[in-house]
């Protein structure tokens, strides 16, 4: 596989499943950003983000999860993990996650325990179901 | 004489791709520091500095940032002659601010001409104007893009050439 990602050479199953990425909102702009710094001398550069991005965020999530079972609820503090998850998110354009984080936030500014809990399962669901896809991609191009 | 011609190149092996090597006192790569206590955004922007033809140092606290420019009472980094072109900081780290590292680097005599650039995920006017106010020579709201990350080499290219160390070069009319 190049190394360089010309998108008008990805064809096939591969460049498929990387415009329907983009089409149905899981990846935005920024996406495109991390792709453009891929090279031969860095040709891996966007698997190694996305990873990175993965295992980074299994620690704050972690985090925000222990900080969702005290009682009551620090929203200040949980306002403050999720800038900081969101932040990853935005880096990589993980646009959908980062919805459910804007999402997030605004029920901590709301004060609402149940919004937050809501909104963190949905969150974990659309990390997961984002790295599913995205290795799936990595796999084919 | 051609700016990339091969004779240029054998005598300053260090490499100069894309910087004007008819720069008298800046004649290597440009060497930015760069402070940032997320993994993903270190690894993101060090590469696009790289790509900018940068030399790049990435730590992870404004701690660290200082120790590595002497400033740190306690740890010296024993490097007198050590340059730095330019200090690119995010803003939310945890113990030191990006903004207070960005202070106490333009109160020191023998640091505060380095530019200091200041990224934050926040896109929030009063914070963006307190730091320009307050000694910040740019501001990037993140995601950094190679756009971004070109701009702030390009004025660093523009005021070496102009020799200009005086006062900031982020030019607002750009």
């Amino acid at each position: 596989m190049n190394s360089e990602i010309d998108r008008n050479k990805l064809h096939g199953q591969a460049g498929l499943t990387r415009q329907s990425l983009f089409d149905q909102g899981y990846l935005d702009e920024q996406f495109v950003q991390l792709e453009e710094l891929q090279d031969d001398t860095n040709p891996n550069f966007v698997e190694e983000v996305v990873t990175l991005f993965y295992r980074d965020s299994a620690r704050l999530l972690a985090n925000i999860e222990q900080a969702l079972e005290r009682s009551p609820l620090d929203f200040a503090k949980l306002d403050d993990y999720m800038l900081q998850f969101k932040g990853c998110c935005s880096s990589i354009g993980a646009k959908k996650v980062k919805n459910e984080c804007t999402q997030f936030q605004e029920y901590c500014r709301a004060g609402s325990s149940d919004g937050c809990t809501r909104t963190f399962q949905q969150l974990k669901r659309e990390h997961s179901t984002l790295k599913n896809k995205l290795e799936a991609y990595f796999q084919l191009a | 004489m051609a700016r990339n011609s091969p004779v240029l190149r054998r005598r300053r092996p260090e490499g100069i791709d894309g910087f004007d090597p008819s720069q008298s006192d800046h004649s290597q790569q440009a060497h930015v520091l760069a402070v940032d206590d997320s993994l993903v955004d270190r690894k993101v922007i060090e590469r696009l500095l790289k790509r900018s033809c940068c030399k790049v140092t990435a730590v992870d606290s404004g701690r660290k940032a200082l120790q590595f420019l002497g400033l740190d009472e306690e740890k010296r980094s024993g490097v007198d002659d050590l340059k730095i072109d330019l200090i690119i900081t995010d803003y939310c780290m945890p113990g030191m601010t990006g903004y207070e590292l960005m202070k106490k680097i333009k109160e020191s005599s023998a640091l505060r001409e380095i530019p200091v650039v200041i990224m934050s995920s926040e896109n929030v006017l009063a914070r963006i104007d307190r730091c320009l106010e307050e000694g910040a020579d740019d501001f990037i709201v993140k995601p950094v893009k190679l756009s971004d990350v070109k701009r702030l080499t390009d004025c660093m290219i523009r005021e070496n050439r102009s020799n200009n160390k005086a006062g900031q070069f982020y030019d607002r009319a750009m």
